[in-house]
């Protein structure tokens, strides 16, 4: 059994979002860089799954610039096998999905984070399914591979399922996957310096889609207070004032 | 001069800074109050690496540079300080001294686990009657022929109870004062070692801290560090090392407190604004961050010289001096912006003041460092 | 042309997020032209299916094929795309729910269209089409042009108002015709939340923290809910220490959620927990302690203690 998962390079969840040209781009000025946090924890589990014998290979991939080679290295030291990284300026999930079918097709498993906590596309991972014509899971909290056979937990719109599906397969990660993202061990570190960072020249494709450009979300108005005692008015203020009760 | 890290550095700087911040903080107010030794975060750093992080692979440790060791000690400390010198005294006295001086199957034997963590060691040289000057040992090593004899006591000695392995010094033969001084490795459960009782410290709680006793305990031959007389260079050129690794604890616990304290001014309002815009805290938080960053910077410097097989004892004993002195200026400080809340210990700022004091007075004290710098400028 | 809405249902009803995509396309339907056309797949009953023409749908596809129950992603991706071709729909609105967020990919390669997700506002231009979707976790907006014909969309709940236009639906039974080797899905159990209102689904979402101190101080939070007919939530560290289940944690790495109100107890507020939650439209803090931050984010707010507050609540909520 063979696992892809895709790592995406986000900035660290707490940075301070600022733009810059006239709110066309964000801007990148001492940003932390980390691996997407749904795509480390399907990391975490694909390594999971390796020690527990159930899975050959684990190869992660990317598609940026150069800058992003310290997110796949550290992949590589929490224990992915490989690392590939496609040379393009990722440009929308489209574009994206369509460099990754190049190099996923071999994969048994694909693993995807629900969403990149940047551009919240939750995109990619379902149009690179369907651009190879694999089986997706969407949602999944849960993944054992008991005798070869996919064991999968995913979370549906009220309530949870367990269901197996035959590989090749895209899952959909999110949290529940893996407990805790896994941190690199210094064998694990050691280790990267020898495991294969290949870089592929990106595929010919378009966008479909463009970021116009930004806006932050008006500041917010004063908390109005109410005392401890008089609880009670909140009611009244949320019924009357805010109207939604 | 390069003064950035390398991709390798800044990951196991993040390393640490994710168990810190996850793990070590969850517990850390507990432990400090029970005085518990934190067993499962040393079996859990032992499994990423940090309890051997720069003894050479070849002997299960990380392979990683000194930097890289800094960076580690630095963000272990800035949570738990208690954590960080078992990590300190297990990596760089013990592992450093028995990987430089130490003879192959002392390294097969000893190493090679301290290096994995499955065990961890103690430094045993301080006496009742002799801490900063170790040139008077009163523990005895008497030459038995196939053997030595061990008795005396040793006191401050961290790890005592949770170690299995000691580095222990004693005077072999009294006549030639400091040049007749042993050291050897031996094991906790050897016959005639016991132990004093827990030292109820003022920080560093949850390290566990005795005296330690000797009574006629043996000692195979094979476990003398060494030529016959080597115990006192052996001891000095350790606490080189060791003292490094003090110095990050040290600038840790500044900059724990420091970022808390900053977080703290951020947010804190009094007379209708955050009390970070008010001068007084904004100078006492720009004083702090200077000599945050002198702390830092001579720590690396002292760490780089080392890396690159220079000499680094005047370096880090500066490091040591500088960064436990200013430790306990900035956790001082970082009470002080916090007001009441850094008198109460839920803030964390009052413990790492209480752990700051240490490290003016362990692995050398501040005025033990000014011999070693002042006879290093006054030689040359 | 057509303007196509998936639907979602559950348990044989609509959710209420269904009526509000409906509204929401009939806006853009107005726009462009053009006209609502509404797909249901699943097992809905005529009398249900009805109500879509109230919020504007002029015609219904029905689904009705248990087969697709197991929401296999491959087959609902083309089903809701030959639903898509055979109406000529140039948009595509889904819901921005894991089911949405699962099929509006695949369908939008399908029909070589630009996708956006996370839509929270009616298109600010047709020619060329731009619209605005969240970014960064709440924390910031982009205005996104679609350069294809055909877009899809997926469209954050709680961000349109419903509105019901009096009218009614043509109810259209479709086959998609799919052989039985494609639904490749097997479910071998499900567990459904019953008899409780979805977290996703929401308008009242009332949430506890670590300032709750304890499972056993939740019974006033679940009156609450009741009365309110409120989801109920938690934040990372109670679902950590087990006190509630993880399927009610919101926050960044948990549901993101954005209800009309959020009530939170006890939460103090930090950066990931908002992350999943600053988009509710009004935010209620309770807190001991007045330096949380999460009064920074808040409308309303009360600095005490979370039992005292709570029966007051309660009590207030009963003489509403």
């Amino acid at each position: 059994m063979k696992i892809l998962v895709l790592i995406n390079n986000v900035p660290d969840t707490t940075t301070k979002i600022r733009f810059t040209g006239d709110n066309t781009a964000f801007d990148t000025t001492r940003v932390q860089w980390i691996i997407n946090p749904w795509d480390e924890l399907a990391l975490t589990r694909s390594v999971e799954l390796k020690e527990a014998g159930a899975v050959e290979q684990i190869s992660v991939a990317n598609v940026g610039a150069q800058i992003t080679e310290p997110t796949l290295r550290k992949a590589l030291a929490v224990g992915a096998d490989d690392a590939i990284r496609i040379d393009a300026e990722p440009k929308d999930a489209f574009f994206v999905a369509n460099q990754l079918a190049e190099v996923a097709k071999d994969y048994d498993i694909i693993l995807a984070g629900i969403e990149a906590s940047d551009y919240n596309g939750s995109a990619v991972g379902g149009m690179l399914a369907e651009l190879l014509d694999f089986n997706s899971v969407s949602a999944v909290s849960g993944l054992n591979i008991e005798n070869g056979e996919l064991v999968i937990n995913r979370e549906i719109d009220g309530g949870s399922q367990v269901l197996s599906i035959s590989t090749p397969v895209v899952l959909i990660v999110q949290k529940g996957i893996a407990k805790e993202p896994r941190i690199p061990a210094m064998r694990g570190i050691m280790m990267a310096r020898k495991k294969p960072l290949n870089v592929v020249a990106p595929a010919d494709a378009d966008a479909k889609t463009t970021l116009v450009d930004f806006t932050l979300p008006p500041p917010k108005a004063a908390c109005k207070m109410v005392d401890e005692e008089n609880a009670k008015d909140l009611v009244a203020l949320l019924h009357e004032e805010a109207k939604v009760l | 001069m390069n003064f950035e890290f390398t991709e390798e550095q800044l990951m196991i700087q993040q390393a640490a800074r994710d168990y810190a911040q996850r793990e070590l903080i969850q517990d850390v107010l507990e432990r400090d109050e029970k005085a518990e030794f934190p067993t499962q975060h040393v079996k859990n750093l032992a499994e990423l690496g940090f309890m051997g992080m720069m003894v050479d692979p070849d002997y299960d440790g990380g392979g990683m540079d000194t930097v890289s060791y800094i960076l580690a000690m630095e963000e272990l400390s800035k949570v738990d300080a208690s954590i960080s010198v078992i990590v300190s005294v297990n990596n760089s006295l013990v592992c450093y001294g028995l990987e430089k001086y130490g003879t192959e199957e002392q390294k097969q034997k000893y190493l090679k686990p301290l290096a994995r963590g499955e065990i961890i060691g103690a430094f045993l040289l301080s006496e009742p009657e002799a801490g900063s000057d170790a040139t008077h040992q009163h523990t005895r090593a008497e030459d038995k022929g196939d053997h030595y004899l061990l008795n005396g006591t040793k006191n401050w000695i961290t790890s005592a109870n949770s170690a299995s392995v000691y580095l222990v010094a004693a005077q072999t033969h009294p006549d030639k004062k400091h040049h007749g001084i042993n050291v050897f490795l031996v094991e906790k459960d050897s016959p005639g070692i016991s132990l004093g009782p827990h030292e109820d410290k003022m920080g560093m709680r949850s390290s566990d801290t005795h005296s330690v006793m000797f009574s006629d305990v043996k000692v195979p031959k094979e476990n003398r560090i060494g030529e016959d007389g080597f115990g006192f260079k052996f001891a000095m050129k350790t606490l080189e090392a060791g003292r490094m690794g003090i110095a990050a604890q040290a600038l840790g616990i500044a900059s724990g407190a420091y970022e808390r304290a900053l977080a703290y001014a951020k947010e804190r309002k009094a007379f209708g604004t955050e009390i970070a815009n008010h001068q007084v805290i904004a100078f006492k938080l720009a004083d702090m961050a200077v000599k945050i960053e002198n702390a830092r910077n001579l720590c690396l410097k002292a760490a780089w010289l080392k890396d690159n097989d220079q000499s680094f004892s005047q370096a880090s004993a500066m490091a040591k001096l500088y960064c436990a002195d200013i430790a306990m200026e900035v956790t001082t400080e970082a009470v002080q912006i916090h007001g009441g809340y850094g008198y109460v210990r839920e803030y964390h700022v009052e413990r790492l003041m209480r752990e700051a004091k240490l490290t003016q007075i362990y692995e050398g004290t501040s005025e033990v460092q000014k011999i070693v710098i002042s006879r290093s400028i006054l030689r040359d | 042309m057509s303007i196509l809405v998936y639907t979602e249902n559950w348990d044989g009803k609509f959710k209420k997020l269904s009526f509000e995509l409906v509204s929401y396309a009939a806006a853009i339907a107005k726009e462009m032209g053009s006209s609502v056309t509404a797909l249901s797949i699943g097992e809905v009953a005529d009398n249900e299916l009805n109500k879509l023409g109230n919020f504007g749908a002029a015609k219904v596809l029905n689904v009705n094929d248990s087969r697709y129950n197991s929401f296999d992603n491959r087959a609902l991706s083309m089903a809701v795309a030959s639903a898509a071709q055979a109406e000529d729909a140039k948009v595509v609105i889904f819901a921005h729910t894991n089911l949405g967020k699962a099929i509006a990919p695949r369908v939008a390669i399908k029909l070589d269209a630009g996708l956006v997700s996370g839509v929270t506002e009616l298109p600010s231009n047709f020619s060329p089409f731009i619209v605005q979707k969240k970014v960064f976790t709440g924390k910031s907006f982009t205005n996104v042009q679609v350069d294809a014909d055909v877009k899809v969309l997926t469209f954050s709940q709680n961000s349109f108002e419903l509105v019901e236009t009096g009218g009614t639906a043509e109810i259209v039974a479709f086959d998609p015709q799919l052989g039985d080797d494609i639904f490749a899905t097997s479910v071998k159990e499900t567990n459904k939340v019953t008899g409780k209102v979805l977290l996703t689904d929401a308008e009242i979402v009332i949430s506890g923290g670590r300032g709750m101190k304890g499972p056993e101080n939740w019974a006033g939070l679940e009156e609450m809910a009741d009365l309110l007919k409120a989801g109920l939530a938690c934040s990372r560290p109670v679902s950590d220490e087990g006190w509630r289940p993880h399927t009610e944690h919101v926050g960044q790495t948990g549901k993101i959620i954005a209800p009309n109100l959020y009530f939170a107890f006890g939460i103090s507020g930090a950066i990931q927990h908002l992350g999943g939650v600053s988009s509710s439209k009004v935010i209620v803090a309770i807190n001991k302690d007045p330096e949380a931050p999460i009064f920074e984010t808040a409308d309303y707010g009360i600095v005490g203690d979370v039992q005292k507050v709570i029966p007051q609540l309660i009590e207030g909520i009963k003489e509403m």
